[in-house]
C-alpha cells in the first residue's frame, strides 16, 4: 500500500493542485457574480428578479455532471458558430469549460446564501445608519455588507467544500485533477488503495479547509465574545456570555 | 430531422428511451431513499448514545461521508466491494466465476451510505432540539425506552427533520447521475448513448437537463405541501 503512494504521489500530488485550482478559481468566480446576483434578487425590480431566479432554479435543480456535459459536448453541437465568432478556443478546453460550469453552479448557491445573509441584517443597525445621514453606498460598504458576509460565512463555507467535492466530476470530461489521476493509477495498477489514499487526500484537504475557516469565523464574530478580563465585575460578564449564547 | 423528431417516441426517436432512463434514475432514487433513512436514524441515534464508542463511530461515519466526494464513494463502492467479494470467493473456492457487482446495487450502496451520512447530521440535529421535559414525563407516566421514542420522539424528529430531509432528496436524485458513470443505463448514460448516434449532444444534454430539473420541482413542491401539513398543528408567529 505504502509503495504505491511512493510511486504515485507526484501525480496524486499534481491532481490535488489542479482539484484546487479548479475550486478556487470557480468559487472566487461565482463570488463576484453572486453579490450583484443577490443585490438583484434582494431588491431588484420584478422584470430583473424573473430572469435570476430562472437561473438559480436550474443551476440548484439540475445535476452538476449534466450541467458540465451540456457545456463541454453541447457547445460541440455549435462549433462552426463558435468557431467563427472566435470562441471555440475556449469550449474546446476541458479546464476553461469546467471553470465556467462550476462557476455558474457556485454563483446560483451563493447567491441564495448571501440573500439570506442580506435579510438577516438587523433593521435598527441600517435605520440607525440612515438616521446619521449616510448614503446608500457608504450603508452597503460599512453595515449593509460586513454583517450579511458574516452571518453567510458558515454557508458559504460549505458551499465552497461541496465545490471541493463537486470538482472530482470534472475527472469525466478527462480533467487530470485528483480523481482523474486516481481513476488513471487505478486502471494500470488494479490496486484499490490508490482510492483509499485519495479519500485520505479529500479528507485532509477538506478537514485543514474546515479548519482555517472556522478560525476566520472565530476572528469575524471576535466582537460577540465577552472580554473576560480580571478587572471586569463578574456579574457583568455573566449577563454578557448568556445574552451571547 | 428536426428536434421534434429527436426527441420523439417510436424506433427513430429517443423519447421513449429517455422516459426509461428516468424510471432507471427514479428507481434508484427511490431505492436508496428507505435504506438511507434507516441509516440515518441508527446514525442519529448513535450519536445522541450516552456511550462514547457509538459516538466515535457515527461520528467518524458522518465526517468521513461528507468529506468524499460522491464520484469517489461511487468508485470505492462499485470497484472496491466487487474486488472484496471477488477474493473472498477465490479464498473459498479457488475456481469460483468472475462475480461482476450490478451497477445498480453498487449505486444503490452508495448512494444510501451519502444520504444516510448527511441525514444522520439532520435527524441528530433535530433529535436534540427536542423537548426533554416530554421525554421525562414519558418516562414518569411509564413509557418504556422504545415506546418514548416511537410516540413522543419520532413524529417530532420528524416533523422537525423534513425540511433538511427535503434538501438531501433532492441531492439524491441529482447525484443518480454520477452512476451514469459506472455504466448503468440512467437518464445520464441513455443521453450519452443517444448523443453517440445522432451527434446532437446540446439537443440531449439540455433535455437531460430539463427532466431533472422538472422532477426537482416535482419534488420540491411536495415537500413544502409535507412541511405544511406535518407543521399544521403548530401554531405560527
Amino acid at each position: 500500500m505504502f509503495d504505491l503512494l511512493i510511486e504515485y504521489a507526484p501525480r496524486l500530488l499534481s491532481g490535488a493542485v489542479m482539484t484546487l485550482k479548479l475550486t478556487f478559481i470557480s468559487v472566487l468566480i461565482a463570488a463576484m457574480l453572486a453579490l450583484p446576483l443577490a443585490l438583484v434578487r434582494r431588491s431588484g425590480s420584478r422584470y430583473l428578479q424573473g430572469p435570476v431566479r430562472l437561473y438559480i432554479s436550474f443551476f440548484r435543480g439540475t445535476p452538476l455532471l449534466a450541467q458540465l456535459f451540456l457545456v463541454y459536448y453541447g457547445s460541440g453541437q455549435f462549433r462552426p458558430e463558435l468557431t467563427e465568432l472566435g470562441l471555440w478556443w475556449f469550449f474546446r478546453d476541458p479546464f476553461y469549460c469546467a471553470i465556467l460550469t462550476f462557476s455558474l453552479n457556485s454563483a446560483a448557491y451563493q447567491t441564495e446564501i448571501l440573500r439570506g445573509g442580506l435579510q438577516a441584517v438587523s433593521r435598527q443597525e441600517v435605520e440607525a445608519g440612515m438616521a446619521i445621514g449616510m448614503s446608500k453606498g457608504l450603508l452597503y460598504r460599512k453595515i449593509i455588507l460586513p454583517h450579511a458576509y458574516r452571518i453567510a460565512f458558515p454557508a458559504l463555507g460549505n458551499e465552497i467544500i461541496l465545490m471541493l467535492k463537486g470538482s472530482a466530476i470534472a475527472s469525466v470530461i478527462t480533467l487530470l485533477d485528483l480523481m482523474g489521476h486516481t481513476r488513471r493509477v487505478f486502471s494500470q495498477t488494479f490496486d484499490m488503495s490508490v482510492y483509499v489514499w485519495a479519500a485520505l487526500i479529500y479528507l485532509l484537504v477538506t478537514t485543514l479547509f474546515v479548519l482555517v475557516w472556522r478560525r476566520m469565523e472565530h476572528r469575524m464574530t471576535r466582537h460577540f465574545r465577552a472580554p473576560v478580563t480580571p478587572s471586569a465585575p463578574l456579574t457583568s460578564v455573566i449577563k454578557e456570555s448568556t445574552r451571547v449564547s | 430531422m428536426t428536434w421534434f423528431e429527436y426527441l420523439s417516441f417510436g424506433d427513430s426517436g429517443w423519447g421513449d428511451e429517455l422516459l426509461a432512463g428516468l424510471g432507471v434514475t427514479l428507481s434508484l432514487a427511490l431505492t436508496a431513499l428507505p435504506f438511507g433513512l434507516v441509516l440515518g436514524m441508527s446514525v442519529a441515534a448513535a450519536s445522541v448514545s450516552a456511550r462514547a464508542v457509538p459516538r466515535g463511530v457515527a461520528f467518524a461515519f458522518t465526517t468521513t461521508i461528507r468529506g468524499l466526494p460522491e464520484l469517489l464513494t461511487l468508485f470505492l463502492i462499485y470497484q472496491g466491494v466487487g474486488m472484496l467479494i471477488n477474493a473472498t470467493l477465490k479464498w473459498f473456492d479457488p475456481r469460483a466465476a468472475f462475480f461482476e457487482l450490478s451497477p445498480f446495487i453498487a449505486g444503490a450502496v452508495a448512494l444510501t451510505l451519502v444520504f444516510g451520512g448527511y441525514a444522520g447530521e439532520v435527524l441528530r440535529g433535530a433529535w436534540q432540539a427536542l423537548d426533554k421535559g416530554q421525554r421525562e414525563a414519558a418516562e414518569a407516566v411509564g413509557m418504556s425506552r422504545w415506546q418514548v421514542f416511537r410516540l413522543i420522539e419520532l413524529p417530532q424528529i420528524l416533523r422537525l427533520a423534513l425540511p433538511g430531509l427535503g434538501n438531501l432528496w433532492i441531492n439524491l436524485l441529482k447525484d443518480t447521475a454520477l452512476v451514469s458513470v459506472i455504466a448503468l443505463n440512467d437518464l445520464m448514460r441513455v443521453a450519452n448513448i443517444a448523443v453517440g448516434v445522432t451527434k446532437k449532444p446540446f439537443l440531449f444534454f439540455l433535455t437531460v437537463c430539463l427532466l431533472y430539473w422538472m422532477v426537482c420541482i416535482v419534488f420540491e413542491w411536495c415537500i413544502a405541501r409535507m412541511e405544511k401539513r406535518a407543521n399544521r398543528g403548530i401554531r405560527s408567529i
